[in-house]
């Protein structure tokens, strides 16, 4: 035995569940907020009312503010409201008791992410894409894959899904994970970091993707992409939108004008309507893995918790006209920057050697695909839609 | 991966149509250059990695279930769990919401990568904290303060102490928030002590899930603080900074030792049963990890760049936790108060006694009769809670700046502010409201600055209540509907032993020393701060003049 050393010794207290039996011994789950369904899942125990709100809760209210003097996360960070939006905050003094409304105080906090999203699944799903691009990629330079494509291709993919990445890396960083600063709870604010993360991600595939054939294509021009952003005319619209997208202060506004009408109307339509269907007729089976993965993040996890939350805002007990009033208006806003930006866009669908599907049925798909989500959101298909 | 992170470069791009949205402001200002991303992080790789880090944790936690750790964890430390946890969280994800206040006023596109990926790590730490706590709920032997955590962490006047360390991060001038404070200070001094310090006081009491989570986030930590670093370095660059700089390091050294010493040191000295000589004490971690790796290793060398370091600061820190007792004073007070809490505090035994004179001399003639009182009165006996017996205690005035109480009581001082007369537990706390967060500066406008808001002393909101509305009121109450959360002991297995909502309807109501003070004449104030001055140690009164 080694000598001079002074080791904390293991006592047995039987400090474990149910040793004794006294109130509250059995009370084992977080009674302060009232589960989406009938029992608590791991997901909202973990991510329920961590931000906290003056409504209920939070007596002594938000203790720092901005030089306004507001602190927290003001409900009119967005025009849209959820019920009890409206009731002013209630009022503390002397012997007025901590109490506020009644949990949740406000319709916002009924918003569950249907992705249940906390960090053990956002690692998994990640990982796990991240990992099948890296052995795609790899598979298809083991084989040489990437001698098949022809020189019209590799120009395309240099340049036009090159400039793809700076959308992604744009609306990630500027838009979603802005607006992760901005929404009243912890479910949105949770949501948003994580279509974030896909948004950032996306970029940085795209662009290892476009390192890797840096170094296997001959003449591939790995620099491409920057000059086809920057003064490429056919993605001077996309880049418009784009930017003025990440200039918006409501932050429903952005989320939705982000992914319930530029996504549909110009990320599909780009990815799902010209990238997918134009790859395997010029000898490119790799492209459609590393675009699909984002297809899939925005299609099944992101479109998904956007329309949980907005379907919330249009159904709301108090203020569903309200909010429908003002999603229309939102619509007629940006559904003709979209067409404007997607329109703009055509001229590389003719740009390939095999060509993909004609521009306008890709662009009509696309719309229709659109209205079904405006159709899930209680929506009504704008006027503008049909420029 | 240098080629990887090299290209992923190339991804940041200026507005030529349109600016982003600017939503916060900072009285800073920086020169647009070249930046290199501090994180070097490349998301190909960041994901699995922290995938791996999960799998080791969740790994732990299994196998300390199936392993019966419960058996071994020491109560008196799974109690203060209960506060902890439930402070936590929010400043884990109040950093994740801090990024974007960076991002415009921080006009360096290569920094941003980083911030983004800090933002997702804070979700990471908020959700499997989060997580544990869920765990110790469903397996500790009392699950009463966990399973109402977040409640309790709303209305409690604990939790106000906790939030600063999550509000400070996200409001105001964003760099004074999400840089000073929340990554130059609080990640890089006192991330040390939370995350490094704590844990190892959690395992020699039993429990090695805590260290297993914290050390897992705390290797994250030490990614941010090279975020901090860049930024930091591109303030000083600019000569019209420094004056703000020097203000914000003052303000967030002074907050952070006031709120995070206080409730990590009293976790550590008083959560533990491990008294043995050798094991560090809070003050000798607080030299080591505060003192030496962060001041003298990271603060000084910046010296040169032209960053005015808070020396008197730092030492003045150091004067009140080992002169002057600070941790033993929060410790005592929320002992004293412990019937507005929601766990259980443990009375100090001879063994305590014994080890806390040895690493503090003469702690036993401050505190040593208060605790055998506390002892004494733990168990309902016809007596009412500690905090309405006589035992040589005055119940303090609360700081309106940090909100821990004022308990160093040669130290309070008043300030009239805003049509209200504010006690302070320190000139610095009385600074950082009447100085620093305001619009003007030493003359320089500050229009950026954030404001001190809200109802900021608990005891206020239940002027005139009986005690047992007020535990009521915030439900600290169990299952029974009498019972209360908090007690002053660990006994289970008696429910005579336990206070109920009976035991308090029979005291006297709480009063706001708040409200008291401002009902007083100017003369009467007068003579209540010089009394209050010569009050304590271990808050006793002041000495009757002879």
């Amino acid at each position: 035995m080694t000598t001079g050393r002074d080791l904390p010794k293991p006592h047995f207290t039987d400090a474990e569940a149910g040793a004794q039996e006294f109130p509250d011994s059995t009370a084992r789950r977080f009674n302060y907020y009232t589960p989406q369904k009938r029992k608590q899942t791991h997901y909202e125990d973990v991510t329920v009312e961590v931000q906290p709100d003056p409504r209920h809760y939070l007596a002594q209210g938000w203790l720092y503010g901005f030089s306004d003097g507001r602190g927290g996360y003001p409900l009119d960070w967005t025009a849209l409201k959820a019920w009890g939006s409206d009731r002013p905050e209630p009022k503390r003094y002397p012997g007025s008791g901590g109490k506020g409304y009644d949990w949740p105080a406000t319709g916002w906090h009924e918003f569950r992410d249907p992705n249940e999203e906390w960090e053990l699944t956002f690692y998994r799903y990640n990982s796990n894409v991240v990992r099948q691009l890296n052995q795609n990629i790899d598979a298809a330079r083991q084989s040489k894959a990437f001698e098949q494509w022809n020189r019209n291709w590799v120009t395309f993919v240099e340049r036009h899904l090159g400039a793809w990445m700076h959308v992604d890396h744009g609306l990630g960083l500027y838009l979603f994970a802005n607006a992760n600063r901005r929404a009243p709870t912890n479910m949105h604010n949770n949501a948003i970091s994580v279509n974030s993360m896909h948004r950032i991600r996306a970029a940085q595939d795209l662009a290892l993707y476009n390192l890797t054939l840096s170094e296997e294509v001959p003449d591939f021009d790995g620099a491409a992409h920057i000059e086809t952003w920057n003064s490429d005319p056919a993605w001077q619209g996309v880049r418009k939108v784009a930017e003025q997208l990440t200039g918006i202060d409501d932050w429903c506004e952005a989320i939705f004008a982000a992914n319930v009408i530029f996504e549909p109307l110009v990320g599909e339509l780009f990815r799902s309507g010209l990238v997918q269907q134009a790859a395997p007729r010029n000898g490119d089976f790799v492209t459609p893995t590393v675009i699909g993965a984002e297809e899939y993040d925005y299609a099944e996890r992101d479109l998904r918790y956007t329309t949980a939350m907005f379907v919330l805002l249009t159904n709301d007990r108090e203020f569903a006209d309200h909010n429908k009033a003002l999603l229309q208006q939102w619509l007629s806003t940006w559904v003709p920057r979209a067409i404007d930006a997607a329109r703009t866009l055509q001229p590389i669908w003719s740009q390939p050697d095999s060509k993909p599907p004609r521009f306008e049925d890709g662009l009509d798909r696309a719309k229709s695909r659109f209205s079904g989500i405006l159709s899930d959101l209680g929506l009504e298909t704008p006027k503008e839609l049909a420029q | 991966m240098a080629k990887a992170h090299q290209k992923i470069q190339e991804l940041s791009w200026e507005p030529q149509y349109h600016e982003p949205v600017a939503q916060y402001g900072t009285d800073y200002t920086f020169e647009k250059s070249q930046k290199k991303d501090p994180l070097k992080q490349v998301l190909r790789s960041y994901f699995p990695m922290q995938e791996e880090k999960d799998h080791r944790v969740y790994g732990a936690s299994d196998g300390a279930i199936r392993g019966n750790m419960f058996r071994q964890v020491q109560e008196r430390w799974l109690e203060w769990q209960k506060l902890f946890l439930s402070i936590i969280p929010l400043p884990e994800v109040s950093a994740a919401r801090a990024m974007p206040l960076l991002f415009r006023t921080v006009p360096n596109p290569e920094l941003h990568n980083g911030q983004a990926i800090q933002m997702i790590d804070e979700v990471r730490h908020s959700t499997i904290q989060q997580n544990l706590k869920r765990l110790y709920m469903n397996n500790y032997i009392d699950p009463a303060g966990f399973n109402n955590s977040l409640r309790n962490f709303h209305n409690d006047y604990c939790g106000t102490i906790g939030r600063q360390f999550a509000e400070g991060f996200i409001t105001g001038d964003a760099i004074t928030a999400a840089s000073i404070y929340l990554t130059i200070v609080a990640e890089t001094a006192f991330t040390n002590t939370l995350f490094v310090a704590m844990p190892a006081e959690a395992a020699a009491n039993g429990d090695y899930l805590l260290p297993t989570v914290f050390h897992s986030v705390q290797s994250d930590e030490s990614r941010h603080i090279s975020n901090g670093y860049a930024t930091l370095l591109m303030a000083l660059a600019d000569e019209g900074n420094h004056q703000l700089l020097e203000r914000d390091l003052r303000y967030a050294w002074w907050n952070n030792h006031r709120v995070v010493d206080a409730a990590i040191g009293t976790f550590i000295e008083y959560g533990t049963k491990d008294r043995r000589k050798d094991r560090e004490s809070y003050a000798e971690m607080w030299r080591r990890w505060i003192y030496d790796d962060y001041y003298r290793s990271y603060l000084v060398p910046l010296e040169k760049y032209g960053l005015v370091i808070p020396h008197d600061l730092i030492e003045e820190a150091w004067n009140q936790i080992w002169n002057k007792g600070y941790v033993h004073e929060v410790a005592q007070f929320f002992a004293t108060g412990w019937l507005a809490n929601y766990w259980r505090i443990d009375p100090m035994t001879d063994t305590d006694f014994e080890w806390f004179e040895y690493k503090y001399p003469g702690w036993y003639d401050k505190y040593g009769k208060w605790w055998e009182n506390y002892n004494r009165l733990s168990t309902p006996n016809g007596h009412h809670p500690i905090v309405a017996e006589n035992v040589d205690y005055v119940y303090p005035h609360r700081c309106w700046t940090c909100m821990v109480p004022c308990l160093v009581r040669e130290d309070m001082v008043i300030d009239e502010i805003d049509g209200q007369v504010r006690t302070y537990c320190h000139e610095m706390c009385r600074w950082t409201d009447v100085e620093a967060f305001r619009p003007t500066y030493q003359g320089r406008s500050t229009p950026n600055m954030g404001k001190l808001i809200g109802n900021r002393e608990w005891e206020t909101l239940y002027h005139g209540w009986n005690w047992a509305d007020v535990v009521s009121d915030m439900g600290y109450v169990r299952d029974d509907g009498k019972t209360m959360v908090a007690q002053p002991h660990l006994n289970l297995d008696d429910p005579k032993k336990m206070w109920t909502l009976d035991h308090l309807r029979k005291m006297g109501p709480v009063l706001s020393p708040n409200v008291i003070l401002n009902e007083m004449t100017p003369e009467e104030r007068v003579a209540f701060k010089a009394d209050y001055n010569r009050q304590g140690p271990a808050g006793r009164p002041a000495p009757v003049d002879a």
